[in-house]
């Protein structure tokens, strides 16, 4: 049981960057001498995206272009950037990584991965883009209570925002140390400072931009790296398996499933939180206003859906051409036969194995940029719930104009920015895996039950949805402390009070009842408005008549 | 308490029709895609060996297809979506447009 516990553990970390950060540097994290090709590439990725902020803070001076790029990028780029959100450091690193070890299990967390975005489409992207504005508060306020609902969003949105923040930026410090010989402090602290640039003057604009060239350069880098494992067995993949199967030292084992499989709650609890947090987290959701309409809208679920999925392929080619490539050369080895700098260093050492130094370079500059630009997408979305949600709607009760909302969500950057990087240098030492795995049970829990609720059921009252959204986000994250991660591995305890690792099987139907039962037992006046309301909320939501167009104004 | 334009789209025929459609498309998939990947996730926890089974004579076993066709078919699915709503639901809502006004 403490061994699947563990593996389970590992595997909820691997959705962090900072996951294989801490699964690899729980040991000593060595320096590596200086990377000079890594380095160069690296300045020239700032370069090119410091240059895009400053055209894009040229043309960032009102709320709609801060928040939302104007409505004027289209499916294909928006696609691109939300695919650049998702194919973070941990998907490549991590879930490369675990094909290494285990094989086929890391195909499991892919699909995981993926399966949130069929939803996403089928039930959300539309409805979303033809209610909302800036956030998807804006969605789930359009008939009920701005005061409860914006509050309740924005502690949603910043607690998701706040723990995949620290898991990005701790996992950030320990990988750029790993791949540029840089030292920890010094890597958050030009990580902190470029997002802050990035978001405060370029906006979404810029930050959509950085998602975009980084998504580019990860799929033709991860591209390249398949192609040339594929090359080596002629593009017979049964070959690379069957290689693969003889020197690992599992064999056979690869081939199948492996430690996940003995506790089906945490299986079902994680396969919850991956496919309805993904439908939760704000700074996805908040990409879909970026877009003209419910049509470009769709159209970027597809092309996000296709790059992610195409790419969850790339990694699996990648593990297992790590197994074959990487795992019997001794000069990537250390003493006991481990990988140099962990499991999760399985990708960049492939990267030299099949394309040398400049090869190496390229992968680690943009295993760095790839995390710039997932920290930035996080960031805007945390400083647009603090001004959007909690300034405008809340304290000025929507009277705040466009200049003052703008510079209200700059000052949060700047602040979030610099919480990043303390919260970064305080939690160095610490197991930070959980918290992407809290991350993501937040959204499923909290935000996802509200947003869904409010979008298909007329009975959902202002009442119903702040109970049931806050109980969904107390209970997601007391479980979790009381769990595994953080009641035995961070507070020592030897045997946690909640057995499972991701609270979400328990958390989410909460969150539904909690809804559900004090929305049925609301008999207010307001209650009855809202449900009045639901009906031109319903058009709005199928046709887009009313929505807010992409052009700006 | 409705407004006029939300009642008199309420009662547009094209409305009915793109909402019974939309519906019927969504919720179909979304079925398609839960039984997937939950049947998947259970094979998983209950049956790993069946899913470790290789393939007549090869190394590859009966979870690599699949796993990798949970992929394709969350791609198909989508693109079955986009294809559906552009020409369908579309034409619809722009014609609920021109009778709403």
């Amino acid at each position: 049981m403490s061994r699947i516990r563990t593996l389970l553990a590992s595997i909820l970390g691997l959705l962090a960057p900072a996951a294989f950060a801490a699964g690899a540097l729980e040991g000593e994290a060595q320096k590596r001498p200086i990377n000079v090709t890594a380095i160069a590439m690296f300045l020239g990725f700032v370069a090119l995206t410091l240059v895009i902020t400053y055209w894009a803070a040229r043309r960032t001076r009102s709320r709609h272009t801060f928040y939302a790029a104007g409505g004027n990028i289209t499916g294909l780029q928006n696609g691109l950037a939300i695919a650049g959100d998702f194919m973070s450091a941990a998907s490549f690193l991590g879930i490369s990584a675990l094909v290494y070890g285990s094989g086929f299990d890391g195909l499991l967390y892919s699909i995981g991965f993926l399966v949130g975005w069929p939803i996403i489409m089928f039930l959300i992207a539309e409805r979303l883009r033809n209610l909302g504005r800036y956030t998807f508060a804006d969605v789930v306020s359009f008939r009920l209570g701005q005061k409860p609902i914006r509050i309740l969003a924005a502690c949603g949105t910043l607690v998701t925002v706040a723990f995949y923040l620290i898991a990005q930026m701790v996992g950030a410090g320990q990988l750029i140390k790993l791949l540029f010989g840089l030292d920890y402090f010094n890597a958050v602290i030009i990580v902190g400072v470029l997002m802050m640039i990035y978001v405060t003057f370029g906006g979404m604009l810029a930050t959509t931009w950085v998602q975009i060239i980084k998504a580019v350069l990860l799929l033709l880098g991860a591209s390249f790296m398949a192609l040339m494992v594929l090359v080596q067995f002629g593009f017979n993949v049964d070959a690379l398996f069957a290689k693969a199967v003889e020197v690992s030292p599992k064999h056979g084992a690869i081939m199948g499933p492996g430690g996940f499989v003995k506790d089906p709650v945490s299986a079902i609890s994680l396969g919850l939180a991956l496919m309805f947090g993904t439908a939760g987290l704000p700074h996805i959701l908040m990409r879909f206003f970026t877009v003209k309409d419910a049509k470009e809208a769709r159209k970027s679920v597809f092309y996000a859906t296709s790059f992610i999925g195409y790419f969850y392929i790339l990694t699996f080619i990648i593990g297992f051409g790590a197994i074959v490539l990487v795992g019997t050369d001794p000069q990537y080895l250390d003493a006991k036969g481990g990988l140099l700098g962990g499991n999760n260093m399985a990708a960049i050492h492939l990267a030299h194995a099949v394309g040398g130094n400049v090869t190496l370079g390229f992968i680690s500059a943009v295993a760095f940029a790839t995390i710039l630009a997932v920290v930035s997408g996080l960031t805007l979305a945390g400083a647009t719930a603090v001004s959007h949600d909690l300034y405008a709607s809340v304290f000025r009760k929507g009277a705040a104009n466009d200049k003052q909302e703008v510079r209200v969500s700059r000052i949060a950057t700047v602040c979030l920015a610099i919480v990043a990087i303390v919260l970064g240098i305080v939690f160095e030492k610490q197991n930070v895996a959980f918290m992407v795995g809290l991350a993501f049970a937040v959204a499923a829990s909290a935000n996802f039950p509200v947003l869904i609720l409010s979008m298909f059921w007329k009975g959902l009252t202002t009442r119903g949805a702040t109970i049931g959204g806050f109980l969904g986000l107390i209970t997601a994250v007391t479980l979790t402390v009381l769990g595994p991660a953080v009641w035995v591995k961070t507070f020592g305890h030897a045997v946690p009070i909640f057995p499972y690792d991701t609270p979400a099987i328990f958390s989410m139907p909460l969150a539904f009842i909690g809804c559900w039962l004090f929305s049925i037992t609301d008999k207010s006046a307001a209650a009855a408005r809202e449900a009045d309301l639901f009906l031109a909320q319903f058009v709005r939501s199928q046709t887009g008549i009313g929505a807010s167009t992409g052009a700006s104004h | 308490m409705v407004d006029e334009v939300t009642q008199k789209i309420l009662r547009d025929p094209a409305f009915q029709e793109l909402e019974k459609k939309r519906n019927k498309l969504g919720w179909t998939l979304t079925a398609i895609t839960l039984v997937i990947y939950y049947g998947f996730i259970l094979l998983v926890a209950f049956s790993p060996s069946t899913l470790a089974t290789p393939l007549g004579g090869m190394t590859t076993s009966l979870g690599l297809p699949l796993g990798v066709g949970i992929i394709l078919a969350s791609i198909l699915m989508t693109g079955i979506y986009v294809r559906r709503a552009n020409s369908v639901f579309d034409v619809l809502v722009d014609k609920i447009k021109e009778n709403a006004k």
